[in-house]
């Protein structure tokens, strides 16, 4: 069995499953992605080799990872995660869209694509909203409406300082959670266990400082978990759950490049190697048989 | 796939500091501790450092 790992940087992540695959004497090829050319029609000589079983994606920039997985995917390369499932995670827009779709609990949602119209929708949803880049992690530019002033500056300064991405306005009710939101991850339809986030920053990504904690899967993190996991096609992912005090549990995002290196040691699993046996998985029995729990 | 670390002494390109490596793999991700920033192992033979790509906007997990 032989296996890819297209990686931006070797982090802690990258470095633990690295680890894994060599305790398990895996034939493994790790790629840069920042070195990869593709030849569509095949035929150039600077092309790494491609020939594995299975491709486990690791980059970091959600545009790379689009366009090799997309290539390896027409030529029938199996890669983890697949293109569908890495653009359903990656565009806000789209999961939001897949999570309601499904029937998930979810916070209301807007999008519009002027200032005007946007304005309009923060209005209808009413204040804080809280307003995101479709494209984009670890909390960047996410920025808190509390007021009509506010919500018109950063308009203004979207429009105007923004990127083409930035023309697009993701907007959803604020969700006024109790310190902490919920980091649960899932391989092949199983919840393998999560992490409470904590910070008294409204926003809780570890990337910003928030400390991590066991939580316990309940019955209905699992059953929100795997359905959310599914909308989006499945794999390796991790799905952001946060309490709303009204409205009870709701899926914020899933995240197909899942980062835990805070994770292992709350929680007590192995996530690395539940990682690298859902990836041999896909390699030797394919991605449908992958995600059946009685035959894994 | 036998995993290629090295043990080495470096210094950083930024502050100059010494850096201690242990059983770094290429490309694997190293903080200076003088300076606190972030250097990406360009080549095992002979070890060199430099800095990490900068952070990009569509970066993330």
């Amino acid at each position: 069995m032989r296996i890819g790992v297209l990686y931006s940087r070797v982090r802690p992540e990258e470095k633990l499953l690295f680890a894994e695959f060599e305790r398990r004497r895996a034939d493994v090829e790790p790629i840069d992605d920042r070195g990869v050319v593709l030849a569509l029609g095949g035929g150039s000589a600077i092309e790494p080799s491609f020939d594995f079983d299975v491709v486990f994606d690791r980059s970091l920039s959600y545009s790379r990872a689009l366009v090799n997985l997309r290539v390896l995917a027409d030529r029938g390369v199996a890669t983890v995660n697949p293109v569908d499932v890495v653009e359903n995670c990656g565009d806000k827009v789209r999961t939001s869209s897949l999570l309601q779709a499904a029937g998930l609990p979810t916070p209301a949602t807007r999008v519009a694509s002027t200032p005007a119209a946007a304005l309009r929708a923060i209005e209808e949803l009413g204040y804080p909203v809280v307003m995101k880049p479709t494209v984009g992690s670890w909390g960047r530019l996410v920025a808190r409406i509390n007021d009509r002033d506010a919500a018109e500056a950063l308009l203004e300064h979207k429009s105007t300082l923004g990127s083409y991405q930035h023309s697009i306005f993701y907007l959803q009710r604020y969700v006024d959670k109790p310190e902490r939101d919920i980091r649960a991850f899932v391989a092949g339809g199983e919840t393998l266990c999560a992490i409470y986030r904590r910070a008294p920053h409204w926003i809780t990504n570890t990337a910003r400082g928030a400390s991590t904690g066991n939580c316990p899967v309940t019955a209905e993190i699992d059953d929100l978990c795997r359905r959310a996991a599914g909308a989006v096609g499945g794999g390796l992912v991790a799905v952001d759950l946060v309490e709303d005090p009204d409205d009870g549990l709701l899926v914020l995002e899933v995240n197909h490049t899942m980062e835990f290196r805070n994770s292992i040691e709350p929680t007590g699993v192995d996530i690395p190697a539940r990682m690298v046996d859902f990836v041999e998985r896909v390699a030797s029995a394919g991605w449908d048989a992958a995600h059946d729990r009685e035959g894994a | 796939m036998e995993l290629q670390t090295v043990d080495a002494d470096s210094e950083c390109p930024e502050c100059f500091e010494s850096v201690r490596l242990e059983a770094v793999m290429q490309h694997e991700i190293v903080q200076c501790a003088g300076c606190g920033i972030d250097l990406e192992v360009i080549e095992l033979d002979p070890v060199t450092l430099e800095l990490a790509p900068e952070e990009e906007e569509d970066w993330g997990e």
